[in-house]
């Protein structure tokens, strides 16, 4: 891995944000960096747009990212991930879920979900990897597993060996789960 | 072995270690997860309270009988828990007794932004500001040891972005601690006029001692950097900032004890300095002390005193540097929170819409209902304050206003300081209407048990206060209870109440549907064939809903299968 590691997580309450964040922050605990994972709990959780932030380096001081700041933005949707590219650092990288959420105002025709939004990360300047994830999710045995599918994605840029990213998955989900979890993982590794 | 760890988690891992007896606690974000990681721990008895208040009162009663105990709130929560807090400045501790209070600078989910050092100050007690989980960790302990020194209840001042972020603790094992002799002393513990006066003069006096200690405590660390222009002082989640923004182009004075400030270290440390800033979130308080005793520093005129503060925020202001950013040209929709799908507050509040009345609203995800397109609240203050300011409005406004408002509060903020206001109404002659929100667990604070839903914190079954003989027992004679599902119902229910000469208590009752044991059915099809396009179905405001080409559709990864919306089709296209 490089020497310090920013990475966004965004997406709409709900989605599972929260465990991806804890996985990967217990991926760079293993690879012996220090590390600082910050979460907004409460109202916005209620299917509003939500954000956590990882950071792995020898030493974290501030919890959160900055504009400017993000190594990776793993967008758990692909209206986030435009809504928070202004916190992308230049040349970094845009990882988007393909699926689209209407928000509130679009749900009662009070504005509308853009088009090409994808398009427009990258014409912005970020690099970009696109994923349906929810397909593959329920090919692996459950919608849910969105954000292990999304996990799976991201380990292919983190620069640290996939078997650690599928230890951490494998210690931090319940038995039951674990087989169907994994799978997600490896579809979402292998996705191109 | 370090761990990742929550802010919140390593306070409650510290009161395990300080060997901490009794926690009693109201939830409230961002402070909810200490009491729930303490209750883990079976050497402590941890327990929900019914406010911030009876907390705070356990906890001072632990106190003086010979336990370290604790209590956790909210900012917001401290102003209930004020009286107790006041006057236990007064009598002082036996064991030891901290409180630890969570700001939330930048409302992430709050409904107002106070900084809750103006308690200490006012309160005169010690305030410990950490800013990672290690020092939550090693804050919560020193607390305990400065609380039985000083003979003091000490605070614990956290905000959202300490509280709730993961970094690296080491824990060590519990220190088992003896129950201190409970003396007789009324001189000390009953504080009426006599007694009190005394005791003023040595809360004068003992907030003089812990000044003249911060001028030397370890927790006021000064982190200096050869060759430094500019000398920083600052506490908590502010130091994380300043150090990414600044590095060693700066030197520190980073502050563990906020209240009472040092005089002497902080003169000391600016003498050194060209310029010396200030960088607090909020309000200008260690400026202002600084700028009362001489020592000349810039703070508020360059940070303001809204919202967080960030590296970007200290980089922008005191170097006039800013990172190179990216954004698209797309107009991009805010993405506002709402009632999650199949939430049973949302019939009522689709119902209270129809019937075009106004709506005294609370603390809870039902203040949600604000929003469009449900659009029914006219006012919330804060916790409570639903009940006894719709009988305000109707006082001042009359009977016919009276005939054409409610207020709506959910069952946790009802006990919490709704019935206060329901014997108001009851005594003082209203006939109002009130709706308890009943879904049967503390919701936005993420599942709580509370006295209504008839288990303790541990899930072990308890007595649940009975809602109806409870409204009953206070002098309101229409108790009345309804499924919110049922829209028919409940529209019947609230438009029969309302009308009443009398107060009413209307009671509606499903259990919140993210819970567990709450089975949910299968996801609503639309009948593409049936579908209209009319939109009536999106007007409850269900984020499962959307229309594509003029047809409804339904997310099936996320529709529960309420059947609210069923309910709305007037050409019966949705179905199993």
């Amino acid at each position: 891995m490089k020497q310090s590691m920013n990475v966004m997580i965004v997406g709409v309450g709900g989605q599972g944000t929260l465990l991806a964040s804890r996985l990967l922050g217990a991926v760079f605990l293993k690879e012996g960096f220090d590390v600082k994972v910050s979460e907004v709990h409460g109202m916005s959780q209620r299917g509003g747009s939500v954000v956590t932030y990882v950071k792995a380096g020898e030493k974290v001081a501030s919890p959160i990212i900055e504009r400017g700041e993000a190594d990776i933005i793993l967008a758990f949707e692909q209206l986030e991930a435009a809504r928070w590219l202004p916190y992308l650092k230049k040349g970094g990288r845009v990882i988007a879920n393909t699926q689209k959420t209407d928000p509130m105002p679009v749900v009662i025709g009070a504005a509308q979900y853009p088009e090409g939004v994808l398009e427009a990360t990258t014409a912005a300047g970020a690099e970009l990897t696109a994923v349906d994830a929810l397909s593959l999710a329920v090919e692996a045995g459950s919608p849910k597993a969105v954000n292990v599918v999304l996990m799976g994605v991201m380990a292919r840029f983190l620069g640290v060996e996939y078997d650690v990213v599928k230890q951490a998955v494998a210690d931090t989900v319940p038995e039951k789960f674990r087989e169907m979890n994994l799978k997600a993982l490896q579809l979402g590794f292998e996705a191109r | 072995m370090k761990q990742l760890m929550l802010g919140n988690e390593a306070v409650a891992r510290g009161l395990y270690e300080a060997g901490v007896k009794v926690v009693s606690s109201y939830p409230g974000t961002p402070s909810t997860e200490i009491t729930e990681f303490a209750a883990k721990y079976e050497e402590m008895y941890s327990e929900w309270a019914p406010n911030e208040k009876v907390a705070a009162e356990v906890a001072i009663g632990a106190a003086f009988a010979g336990a370290r105990s604790f209590c956790a709130m909210k900012h917001v929560g401290l102003n209930v828990a004020a009286d107790p807090l006041y006057t236990a400045a007064y009598t002082g501790v036996n064991g030891g007794f901290v409180l630890a209070v969570a700001d939330d600078p930048g409302m992430h989910s709050s409904q107002n932004e106070q900084d809750s050092r103006h308690h200490a100050i006012a309160a005169k007690v010690m305030m410990l500001e950490p800013a990672d989980s290690a020092e939550c960790l090693q804050f919560t302990k020193l607390a305990y040891e400065y609380s039985e020194r000083f003979d003091t209840p000490v605070i614990l001042r956290l905000s959202t972005r300490i509280s709730h972020s993961r970094s690296l603790v080491e824990v060590s094992p519990r220190e088992e601690r003896e129950l201190k002799e409970f003396a007789h002393d009324p001189g000390k513990y009953v504080m009426m006029p006599a007694m009190a006066i005394k005791r003023h003069a040595v809360i004068e006096e003992r907030q003089r001692s812990i000044a003249a200690f911060a001028e030397t405590a370890e927790i006021n660390r000064v982190v200096e950097h050869a060759g430094a222009a500019i000398g920083v002082i600052t506490s908590g989640a502010c130091y994380q900032y300043c150090v990414e923004a600044l590095g060693a182009r700066a030197s520190y004075l980073k502050l563990g004890i906020v209240n009472p400030l040092p005089v002497e270290l902080i003169r000391n440390f600016a003498a050194k300095y060209e310029k010396v800033y200030v960088v607090e979130e909020l309000d200008g308080i260690i400026e202002t002390h600084c700028k009362a005793h001489g020592v000349d520093v810039t703070g508020k005129e360059l940070f303001g005193p809204l919202g967080e503060l960030s590296q970007r925020i200290v980089a922008e202001k005191i170097l006039g540097e800013a990172k190179e950013t990216m954004a698209t040209d797309l107009a991009i929709p805010g993405r506002p929170p709402a009632l999650c799908p199949g939430c049973p507050h949302r019939g009522v509040f689709y119902t209270l819409k129809s019937l075009k009345l106004r709506v005294s609203g609370d603390i809870g995800c039902y203040t949600l209902g604000a929003l469009s397109p449900l659009d029914s609240m006219d006012s919330c203050v804060c916790m409570g304050a639903s009940v006894s300011a719709l009988h305000g409005m109707a006082k001042a406004r009359g009977e016919e206003f009276a005939k054409q408002s409610v207020a709506v509060i959910g069952d946790s903020t009802f006990i919490h300081s709704g019935i206060t206001g329901l014997i108001d109404i009851a005594y003082n002659k209203g006939i109002s209407t009130v709706i308890v929100l009943d879904n049967s667990i503390t919701g936005m604070t993420g599942h709580q048990q509370n006295p209504t839903t008839g288990y303790t914190i541990h899930n072990d079954p308890t007595v649940a206060v009975d809602l109806e003989a409870l409204a009953k027992a206070v002098g309101i004679r229409n108790v009345r209870v309804f499924d919110p599902y049922d829209l028919a119902a409940s529209k019947q229910a609230i438009a029969e109440e309302v009308a009443k000469e009398e107060p009413s208590l209307l009671i509606a009752r499903r259990p919140c549907v993210l819970l567990k044991q709450v089975k949910t059915k299968p996801a609503l099809k639309i009948n593409k064939d049936k579908c209209v396009g009319c939109g009536l179905c999106m007007k409850i405001g269900c984020p499962s809903i959307s229309m594509k080409d003029k047809k409804a559709g339904i997310d099936f990864t996320t529709c529960v299968g309420c059947g609210v919306c069923r309910q709305m089709c007037k050409v019966g296209a949705i179905g199993d």
